[in-house]
């Protein structure tokens, strides 16, 4: 079942420059268990868009199948929205994206959509360049159908009753760099201040931006052998350094120390202001990245942050030469070619 | 030549098979269709098959035209003149001679072919053009112009017709043009100079082709999304499907370049596979483009979960299958009508869809152009269903018309001002009563009109729900769509020809075979009154036509009798009066085969007929 909000808003609430509140970016009441993380993840996606006054209906909104598929219905109401099936959507998300290109894509994805029976499609939208927001809401199970390991799970998690996990997991968001994904960034659920700006650089970045976020799974991987538990993801979480969104004609306010820090325009002249932890970390080499993500794993730690981005790749419409206006907004004159044309073809088969 | 007196020559003009036999990638293709389209440009009727393997380079194929003055261009049986060119092949292919048939091989390695019945027809070809040409990469391709120029003079096949033809095909390399008509040469004064000529079969101008047109119907049905107003094609490539895309492309990039900016006016994506392909198409559609995606049987299966996904959500979707041989991978090179209940019914639950069966490559065309207004009108996936015959050959067809007053009909969508006027929007409200429901696109208005589409079962504002009565409602409100489908889809054709007659029923590419068997069944006195079914959901005109016949033969290529299935299904139909008659080799049906079924059963039903009078 879906429920809707009540739409009473307090007036003393804050507007961006739309006028527009938080609670108007919302969506229908969540039905996922209490404490999801999707929940959170939703809540963030609300406060990115607020924050970059975002006007609803310019975004269109696409999931799979399981509990992460469900959460577009939770935010942005008055964004259409569109539910394929299972695994399915990063293609229904590069045909719509061909045929409005004035849209901007969230994608919204878990673990199983998009690391087991999706995962030709993930790969596919990330080697197109489609440009888009993916979320991979990822909890490392399958929570619809009551907890089987998911192809994120890691090697030692065990699951809820106990048993061992047998298979090495994929790590989705090292495989996007390595495909070439143009914005990739980890995060937790947990972690809003993290979260929202690397949201918000995605939502800037033009071409396919990757944002796998830990989601817990508080009903069916939150035990104390998991390692996409709250406590495990807190304890073991070590971020890149701490990213600033600077919207345009705005300067960066925070003071970082000298030399650590990183400042990246995004596509319509927003920044992206990175404190960096490690003087060795570029998120704009790829293979530095892939070195640093494979060391921290290798002390044990998952590492948060944007982990790589190149602002210089031309996306799927740029690539197919397709006209700036949104194909479907054609009109006949211009798609027919008529009767004359056709006698001329008509002339040439005979 | 070795002329064998004691069989009598087959004597014709502009009535006989011609096979060529080649080795697969050896180049034969354009000059085996520069001999049919010589035939089409004296204007007589021709139709030919390309009969090929599942294969790129080695294995033989073979090119079968039927040259057909009274314009019988089904496939006929029977082979008047070979052009044997493998001799990996040669048994079989000189098996097939008729009798006081020809032989025409190449002589640089002489053979006995052990047929006192035909005529053999010895050019060097290999040694003319070794002798002829320096570069070894173009003699084999030469070797096949020089055989069209030899059969050039012992069909008396007008020279000036086949110079333009090379002329016009090398427009854009000139270079070619001189060395092919070299080539043409060669074998022409070969004969010339060699041999007797022409031969007893002949052709002559006959100029019955004036509004007629050559063209695959997978080209024609690439052009006709192209004036359809498609604006997204994907695909994965497949045979017998994939030139379908490649001919919306080709088209696509010649009428559909932005004046001033040069950019697309389209977008064309090869998907990684079949699912990717529909699931983009789907896309498209929701986000208010009109796209399409071409596949063929094992795509069918593959598009399966999608096409229930754009079904229940209502989503507009144009799907081409050019169907091949089954099941499984079966004959990927073959033809056959067997997805006809995979389509129909394709994916899990209760789902109907709306099938479109062109006959030739001009209803390819006008079809494809069609289909997008009904998807749009309809709001879900319209099917056109050919197959590998009519898709991947040229068809003799009428030329293609359009009429420049015609508007696209994008069913019922609501802008910003409509939506400015409504009270209450719900996705799925049946507002008119017809099962039609209004739609926006994405991006439509700031406050109005969003609603998310999904495969769930869901109410008439688009929200989730399990109530059961809810979505009993919604499928039957689907069905109710459906029953208006029938009143927009293709009528189908009938002809009646006389009274007491039985009905025969048929659809797409075994037309030319069934008017033909037309013909010779009424010179047995045996009168058949014919269905041309062109869609599905039926309307009433099919269910009159079998209302008024007690017995009535169903023309198909399948082994199950897909079709008659379905109209019994659909209409409870009795068995008794729908009678298979199938032919499932992967070959096209052959009107002999055709007479032969219904005379024979016919028989049977007079005398029984009359055993009851008496």
């Amino acid at each position: 079942m879906s429920f809707k909000k009540p739409i009473n808003h307090h007036p003393k609430l804050e507007t961006n420059k739309l006028g527009l509140t938080r609670r108007d970016y919302e969506g229908a009441v969540s039905t996922l268990c209490a404490g999801c993380g999707h929940d959170s993840i939703s809540a963030a996606i609300i406060e990115s868009c607020f924050k970059l006054n975002i006007e609803a209906y310019k975004v269109a909104k696409l999931s799979g199948i399981g509990c992460s598929s469900k959460a577009p219905a939770y935010f942005l109401e008055q964004s259409h929205g569109f539910n394929s099936v299972h695994g399915r959507m990063p293609s229904v998300a590069t045909g719509a994206n061909c045929a409005n290109r004035d849209l901007m894509y969230l994608g919204v994805s878990g673990d199983g959509d998009s690391a087991s029976i999706g995962l030709g499609q993930f790969v596919h939208a990330i080697r197109r360049q489609v440009d888009m927001v993916y979320f991979v809401e990822n909890n490392g199970t399958y929570g619809l159908t009551k907890g089987q390991f998911s192809a994120t799970n890691d090697l030692e998690s065990k699951n809820k009753y106990g048993e061992d996990n047998l298979f090495k997991p994929i790590d989705l968001a090292t495989m996007a760099i390595q495909l070439g994904a143009t914005y990739v960034a980890r995060s937790f659920s947990g972690d809003r201040d993290q979260l929202v700006p690397l949201i918000m650089g995605a939502m800037q970045h033009k071409g396919f931006a990757l944002l796998d976020i830990i989601s817990p799974c508080v009903t069916f991987n939150n035990h104390d052998s998991s390692t996409k538990s709250y406590d495990y993801i807190r304890d073991h979480n070590e971020a890149v350094g701490k990213t600033d969104f600077v919207p345009l004609g705005e300067e960066i306010s925070t003071s970082y120390k000298e030399g650590s820090s990183t400042e990246i325009s995004l596509h319509d002249g927003s920044k992206l202001a990175l404190e960096k932890t490690d003087a060795n970390f570029d998120p704009r080499d790829a293979g530095k990245a892939l070195n640093f993500i494979r060391e921290k794993e290798e002390e044990g730690k998952v590492l948060t942050g944007l982990l790589y981005i190149n602002d210089l790749a031309k996306d799927l419409n740029e690539t197919l030469n397709v006209t700036q206006t949104p194909l479907s907004q054609l009109q006949q004159d211009v798609l027919c070619p008529g009767s004359e044309i056709l006698d001329e073809i008509n002339q040439s088969l005979s | 030549m070795h002329e064998v007196k004691s069989i009598e020559s087959i004597q014709s003009t502009n009535d006989f098979v011609i096979k060529f036999a080649n080795v697969n990638g050896s180049g034969s293709a354009s000059a085996n269709q520069m001999f049919a389209k010589a035939m089409f440009r004296m204007g007589i009727p021709v139709s030919p098959k390309n009969i090929f393997p599942s294969n790129i380079q080695g294995l033989p194929t073979w090119f079968e035209v039927r040259v057909n003055e009274k314009g019988y261009l089904g496939s006929r049986g029977g082979v008047d003149i070979a052009v044997a060119m493998n001799p990996q092949s040669y048994s079989k292919d000189v098996d097939e001679i008729l009798p006081g048939g020809y032989l025409l091989y190449d002589s640089t390695w002489k053979r006995n072919f052990n047929r006192k019945d035909i005529t053999v027809i010895e050019i060097p070809l290999t040694q003319l053009c070794v002798e002829a040409f320096k570069n070894p990469k173009q003699r084999p391709l030469f070797k096949n112009i020089a055989y069209v120029g030899a059969l050039s003079v012992l069909l008396d096949i007008e020279y000036e017709v086949l110079k333009n033809i090379i002329s016009e095909q090398f427009v854009k390399k000139p270079a070619l043009i001189e060395p092919n008509l070299k080539a043409l040469d060669l074998g022409r004064n070969y004969v010339l100079e060699n041999l007797p000529y022409p031969l007893g079969i002949t052709v002559s101008r006959a100029d019955k082709l004036e509004d007629k047109i050559l063209i695959s119907g997978n080209e024609a049905a690439g052009l006709g999304a192209v004036y359809g107003g498609a604006t997204f094609c994907s695909w994965y490539p497949i045979t017998p499907s994939t030139s379908l895309a490649e001919g919306y492309e080709k088209y696509a990039k010649k009428f559909r370049i932005e004046n001033n900016t040069g950019k697309n006016l389209y977008a064309s994506v090869q998907a990684e596979d079949e699912l990717a392909a529909i699931g983009m198409a789907i896309g498209a559609n929701w986000n208010g483009a009109r796209g399409f995606t071409a596949t063929s049987g094992p795509g069918i299966s593959l598009m399966s979960e999608f096409l229930g996904l754009a079904y229940f959500a209502e989503i507009p979707l144009v799907l081409f299958n050019v169907q091949r041989g089954g099941p499984s991978t079966g004959m990927p090179t073959r033809t056959q009508q067997s997805d006809v209940l995979a389509c129909a019914y394709a994916s899990h639950g209760d789902t109907k869809h709306v099938v479109l069966f062109p006959s030739d490559p001009k209803e390819c065309f006008d079809f494809s152009a069609q289909a997008f207004d009904l998807a749009d009108q309809l709001q879900t996936p319209i099917f056109v269903v050919s197959d590998l015959d009519m898709g991947m050959n040229d068809w003799v067809c009428d030329k293609f018309k359009w009429d420049d007053e015609y508007k696209y009909n994008r069913g019922k969508v609501l802008n910003k001002d409509d939506l400015d006027e409504i009270e209450n929007f719900g996705r799925y409200l049946d507002v008119d009563n017809d099962g039609i429901c209004y739609r926006t696109y994405p991006g439509t208005h700031p406050e109005k009109g969003a609603f998310f589409t999904r495969g769930t079962s869901h109410d008439e504002y688009a929200r989730y729900t399990e109530d059961g009565e809810v979505n009993a409602a919604t499928l039957s409100r689907l069905m109710k769509k459906f029953r208006t489908a029938s009143e927009l889809v293709p009528e189908p054709v009938i002809e009646i020809n006389g009274e007491d007659s039985c009905g025969v029923i048929f659809y797409g590419s075994t037309s030319p075979a069934v008017h033909e068997a037309k013909d010779i069944l009424k010179e047995k006195e045996i009168n058949i009154d014919l269905m041309q079914i062109r869609s599905f959901p039926f309307n009433l005109d099919v269910w009159e036509f079998i209302a008024n016949h007690d017995r009535i033969y169903v023309v198909e290529q399948n082994r199950d009798s897909q079709m008659r299935t379905l109209i019994m299904a659909e209409g409870g139909i009795s068995p008794e009066i729908l009678r298979p008659l199938v032919h499932f080799t992967g070959d096209p049906i052959q009107a002999s085969y055709i007479v032969n079924k219904i005379s024979e059963r016919e028989v049977n039903y007079k005398s029984h007929i009359n055993a009851k009078k008496r």
